[in-house]
């Protein structure tokens, strides 16, 4: 109880000057250590051979994005591809497969890092230590880019937004890795490091195990570094299959806690960025107050539900459910960390969901229902906004005001857009789901039943979340799994990025009207309130399939 | 639920119509305008036809036919609703009408008789015959006679004006009363082209255009209707999987429960309801978005006259000048006051009397008519006196041409006292004889006993009102203080209106403005809301959106109410919508798994009968939801003036709370009905 307090507090602590230092380096002028990153910024620039200053339209800057990302997942794929016959491979890893070769390109550019492989046994050096390691500070950077886009627009100056300008795509990529990813990573790795987790290039140790006398081959590489920003970027695709439940991604209290608490520090920093930077603290401090207590919820519900004993055992074992965790780390610290990496939509894991008990199961599948508690970094910002204009369409209709957000009349296009984020998820996640269900020969569920119904969505939800973590169980490795969840994160990433810049450059582009009285307040308790019951609306929505998976599981558990 | 009023909605409104408009709604091409009970519809067509089907077969069909017959209801209801809103529309349109064809005019035949007829009867081109106390029925030309015209009502400028046939001033405007004399009038645009032709179209059966905010809120119940048809069709692979039997019955049942039926139901409704409101408080809007805009205005701008003032003006003061004697001026007053039958005329002499008692009656030779041109007028005596009193300028000039001048001392006198008089809000005339300037008189505008409170009101509705008058700034600034108005725009002309609207809009307020001359058109076409009082001219009653049929400005904060509550009776009931789906969602599925999973009985927490009588009930409570709300569509969610916050929470916690709770009661109720059948 107390380390769950301390290490939200610590958390809060760090990621508010965090903020601050983001605020600034995308404020006009200049920002902190310009000194150091300038250069370092100017040198890159010049090897991509691109004008950081002009400023784009925000259609260029979301094709230049699309174009970027696309160049980066073609040189991804052909590296997975033929990782076999590359450098770097000193464990003599052969090829992937076409489809999870895509699965997995796709799926790290998108911020979810699903993996339908496992890391150590799979991919070589090269793969992971480079090719997904930059895309892991790619994915990350471009939210905190169409973030920043889209706060531009609807925070600063106004001549630009007339002509639809939004900023630099190049300028916002690079100032996020460079000064904000890169360092930050950076002091993790060393601090993992420091804790014992493997930073080389060398091939597997050959050891000798106690119970056998055969060989074991424990497979080493840069570890760290891609542990570091796996967790700091709301990627989660780990080195090791199992994630930061191997000892030795994750080896003690000290590693776990810092690991824990990357995962929530940048989303939290941007939600501080967001008051500095537009201003308006009091807005930021709607925007935390949702974020965190819907959070707070979300992780007392999950630890409240890992400290019960098994559902499947209860009647032997009055235990805590420890099935699936680590007996080091615990069902508190688990139960949080599998809280957490929902909420954001980091998705890494130190237990396996697929063993928490139905309500914990049921959580974390929810937080990515959800999907703007903290969200992916940025992205989960980008939604929030768009669920705060749908409560301000409502709340202005509440107090007889045609409906405005900003002091921008939302009208019909807008709504137009926004109902589109809204429906798309449904729309994938069932739509697959239904047919993955309908074609039990192509799901390969491991559990029939509830569980399985569960394990379905769950994958999908996690993909369209950009999430990436799994119900594990699922032999998810086949073509149907790896196209389906591909198309899924590509939808769930890029379509809503593109709706809400959208909806907002519509939106600024209209007359404003100035704030009165009359007018809907959005930085007060009230408006925080709508936002939580739109946003519980939208969720429940899924109602039917979370009562066909983790509830009915839950009542047929205790009733056993 | 708190009604506006207690007044029943259904008063004086014909039901058969109602009923049988309702079921002329059921035919598709009408019903996709609603595309929730579209939808709904469909899913009534399917089962009836699993209906027949399962009777076909010989299966046990009576359960498949309660949820058909449930899902008519539904569809019913909202059809209902819409029907009882246009036709409470019409008849309030029809009485208007009725009014309207109440208000006689006297048609002038040839050989030099009248006979009463119907205003709305008149055309273009019959003559009509008024005189001294009749109110100008319509826009026309002057064919014969003269006449003194009070146009205060159009023009705002309450000195009453001559008017005669072939000259530069023989039209005449709607609303002018005749004070003297009488007139043959060409009717030049009869009733038909504008009030009347939109009471009409009220009455008539026209499909209605959505507001660009009803459609705004029509996207967003789409998409969760969208949503919703999605989940209900891909739990059909999920129950197979688990090895669940959902029939198509249970299925649209459930489709149904979880659309929000209600707001979907009775959108349609609350816009004509609302427009009907307007329409009783005799506010007749040309599109339902005049009405919304109306609850979102900012700024609202004021003719002075007839909405601040009266449009009167009293004596309230004399000043002679130079070393005038009191009497000499008090008489001249008096005598070219005596044959002036204005208000103004007539003040004056009441001014004078208790004054001067022995005010001896002059020998009138000539009475001057006040004339537009000359801005004068007066008497001339049998002695050779000429008496003219006037706008100070005009009567300067009047002495000018007279080759009389004043001193530089009597220059100087006159024009302190004129800003003198300015500064307190008073208009200054002049009188004068043949040889000098006698003195000043000082008239008073008389301001409305309840301006004050009006812009009160409108303060804290939100509103800023602003005065605009012809009047010089001084003289503005005190009415504008005595009235207790925002702010003001003085020697106002139609550009500088147009361009303060600009302005004001530029700045992204949304301004309302109330005008009824001609030359108010510009203005009231660029303002956000035009409001036309009908005794307005044709050409602004085509510029403006809504025209007040009573012509009192006074009123206007009632019309900001009634647009105020139509959206918050959108989003209020839009709230309910949702929480009573959710709330219905919290029955149905524990429900749908009792047969499979006896477990899951535990969560059957209101003790409901079987799962089929669950549907059911939900289904039932579903379409009396939407019962129960026709009357808060009707009239609206009152509406108080109090901070944003406390009528946000307000309203969430009625209807959003009051829609999570009341299906529960409902359905209870509706189970235990349906188990002791």
């Amino acid at each position: 109880m107390n380390e769950v307090i301390l290490i939200y507090l610590v958390t809060l602590l760090l990621a508010w000057p965090l903020g601050l230092y983001i605020a600034r380096i995308y404020q006009t002028g200049s920002a902190p250590l310009d000194r150091v990153f300038l250069p370092i910024e100017k040198g890159v620039y010049k090897l991509m051979g691109v004008n950081p200053n002009v400023d784009m339209h925000w259609k260029h800057y979301f094709k230049i994005l699309i174009i970027f990302h696309a160049f980066l997942a073609l040189v991804v794929f052909l590296i997975l591809r033929f990782q076999g016959h590359l450098f770097l491979n000193p464990d003599q890893i052969p090829n992937m497969s076409w489809d999870l070769a895509l699965h997995t390109a796709l799926s790290f550019l998108g911020n979810a890092d699903q993996q339908h492989y496992s890391g150590q046994a799979q991919l070589s050096h090269l793969a992971q230590g480079t090719g997904l390691v930059t895309m892991q500070f790619v994915a990350p950077a471009a939210g905190i880019a169409i973030l920043f886009a889209i706060l531009r627009v609807l925070f600063k100056t106004k001549e630009n937004v007339e002509q639809g300008l939004v900023g630099n795509f190049y300028q916002d990529m690079i100032r996020a890795i460079v000064r904000l990813l890169i360092p930050l990573a950076f002091i993790l790795s060393v601090i993992l490091t420091s804790q014992g987790v493997p930073s080389s290039y060398q091939a597997a140790a050959q050891v000798e195990t106690l119970e056998s006398s055969e060989e074991q081959a424990i497979p080493l590489g840069p570890v760290s570094p891609m542990v570091a920003i796996k967790q700091l970027g709301t990627n989660g695709g780990g080195w090791y299959g199992a994630n930061s439940a191997v000892p030795l991604e994750n080896p003690t209290a000290i590693s776990n806690f810092f690991e824990a608490m990357a995962i929530m520090l940048i989303p939290m920093a941007l939600v501080f960025a967001l008051g500095y930077f537009s201003g308006r603290k009091k807005l930021a401090t709607v925007v935390m107050g949702v974020m965190l207590s819907l959070s707070v919820v979300s992780s007392s519900l999950a630890i409240y539900s890992e400290n019960q004993p098994n559902a499947a055992t209860a009647e032997w074992s009055h235990q805590a459910n420890m099935e699936g965790k680590e007996v080091r780390i615990g069902e508190t610290a688990t139960a949080l960390w599998g809280a957490w990496a929902t909420q954001t939509g980091n998705g890494s894991v130190n237990g396996m969901h697929d063993s928490f008990n139905p309500i914990g199961g049921l959580v974390v599948m929810s937080n990515m229902l959800v999907g703007a508690i903290f969200g992916g970094i940025g992205f989960g910002l980008v939604l929030f906004l768009a669920y705060m204009m749908l409560a301000a369409f409502l709340g202005s209709l509440l107090i007889g005001r045609t409906a405005s957000f900003m002091n921008k009349p939302l009208e019909g296009h807008e709504m137009k857009l926004l109902a589109m984020v809204f429906m798309l998820q449904p729309f994938v996640l069932l739509v697959f789901s239904g047919l993955t269900l309908a074609m039990p020969a192509l799901s390969g569920i491991s559990n029939p039943g509830y569980h399985g119904v569960t394990q379905v969505i769950y994958e999908y939800t996690s993909a369209f979340a950009t999430n990436g973590s799994g119900f594990e169980g699922l032999g998810d490795d086949s073509v149907w799994w790896n196209l389906t969840t591909a198309v899924t994160i590509l939808l769930g990433r890029f379509v809503p990025m593109f709706l809400v810049l959208a909806t907002v450059v519509s939106l600024v582009s209209k007359k404003a009207t100035p704030s009165t009285r009359e007018s809907l307040q959005i930085e007060t308790p009230t408006f925080a309130l709508v936002i939580i019951l739109l946003i519980a609306f939208a969720f429940l929505s899924y109602l039917p399939f979370i009562v066909f998976g983790p509830i009915a599981e839950w009542v047929s558990l205790i009733n056993h | 639920m708190k009604m506006t009023n207690t007044q029943v909605f259904w008063r004086d409104v014909p039901m058969r119509q109602v009923f049988w408009d309702s079921l002329h709604r059921f035919m598709p091409n009408r019903l996709i305008n609603q595309p929730i009970i579209f939808l709904v519809g469909i899913g009534m067509t399917l089962s009836f036809m699993t209906t027949l089907y399962y009777a076909a077969l010989g299966q046990a069909w009576g359960y498949s036919l309660s949820i058909s017959l449930t899902l008519l209801v539904t569809v019913w209801l909202s059809n209902f609703s819409i029907a009882l809103a246009k036709t409470r529309g019409r008849v309030v349109a029809s009485r208007l009408i009725q009014k309207e064809q109440k208000r006689i005019a006297k048609l002038w035949h040839s050989q030099g008789e009248t006979t009463a007829v119907p205003v709305t009867q008149l055309k273009r081109g019959d003559k009509i015959y008024v005189e001294a106390n009749d109110i100008i029925p319509l826009d026309g030309e002057i064919v014969e006679g003269m006449a003194t015209l009070n146009e205060s009502a159009v023009t705002g400028e309450s000195a009453p004006v001559l008017r005669q046939a072939d000259s530069e001033t023989s039209s005449v405007t709607a609303g002018s009363k005749v004070l003297s004399d009488w007139l043959i009038i060409k009717v030049t645009h009869p009733v038909g082209t504008s009030v009347l032709d939109n009471l009409m179209e009220l009455v008539e059966n026209k499909p209605r255009q959505k507001t660009p905010n009803e459609m705004a809120l029509s996207i967003l119940l789409n998409a969760v209707t969208l949503v919703t048809l999605v989940v209900v069709l891909g739990m059909i692979p999920a129950s197979q999987y688990l090895g669940l039997e959902l029939s198509p019955p249970i299925l649209i049942a459930l489709l149904v429960c979880l659309i929000p039926t209600t707001i979907g139901g009775l959108l349609p409704a609350i816009g004509i309801s609302g427009m009907d409101r307007a329409l009783k408080n005799r506010y007749l809007a040309k599109s339902g978005d005049a009405v919304e805009m109306a609850g979102s205005i900012d700024i609202l701008l004021l003719d002075k006259t007839g909405t601040i003032t009266t449009g009167e003006r009293r004596a309230n003061e004399l000043f002679e000048v130079g070393h005038m004697p009191k009497q000499t001026f008090y008489q001249a007053a008096y005598n070219c006051s005596l044959q002036d039958e204005t208000i103004e005329g007539q003040s004056i002499i009441e001014l004078i009397t208790p004054l001067n008692t022995d005010m001896g009656e002059p020998n009138v030779k000539r009475v001057i008519e006040f004339s537009a041109e000359t801005r004068l007028s007066g008497v001339d005596l049998e002695d050779g006196t000429r008496l003219r009193k006037g706008a100070v300028q005009s009567v300067i000039q009047w002495l000018k041409s007279q080759n009389k001048f004043l001193s530089p001392e009597l220059e100087a006198q006159v024009e302190g006292l004129v800003e003198k008089l300015a500064r307190k809000g008073r208009t200054p005339i002049a009188v004068a004889n043949q040889d000098q300037l006698l003195g000043i008189i000082s008239l008073k505008d008389v301001i409305k006993p309840d301006i004050k409170l009006q812009v009160a009101r409108m303060r804290i509705l939100g509103i800023q009102t602003i005065m605009i008058t012809g009047d010089n700034p001084l003289t503005t600034a005190t009415i504008a203080a005595d009235a207790g108005v925002d702010d003001f725009i003085a020697e106002a002309t139609p550009e500088k209106k147009l361009d303060y609207i600009l302005a004001q809009q530029q700045k992204g307020y949304r301004v309302a403005m109330v005008g009824d001359g001609i030359n108010d058109a510009p203005a009231l076409a660029q303002a956000d809301l035009g409001i036309v009082m009908n005794t307005g001219d044709a050409g602004s009653r085509k510029a403006g959106n809504i025209v007040d049929l009573e012509s009192n400005p006074a009123k206007l904060p009632k019309l900001v109410k009634i647009g105020k509550q139509l959206l918050i009776t959108r989003g209020a009931l839009t709230t309910f919508s949702f929480s009573s789906d959710v709330a219905k969602y919290f029955v149905l599925l524990p429900a749908l798994f009792s047969a499979s999973l006896p477990a899951i009985a535990e969560l059957n927490f209101l003790q409901l009968s079987s799962a089929e009588n669950i549907v059911l009930s939900a289904l039932i409570a579903n379409a009396m939801i939407i019962l129960i709300m026709i009357p808060v569509a009707m009239h609206g969610v009152r509406f108080h003036a109090f901070n944003t916050h406390l009528l946000m929470s307000k309203n969430l916690f009625i209807f959003g709370v009051g829609g999570f709770i009341l299906p529960f009661i409902l359905i209870k109720l509706i189970d235990l009905a349906l188990i002791s059948f």
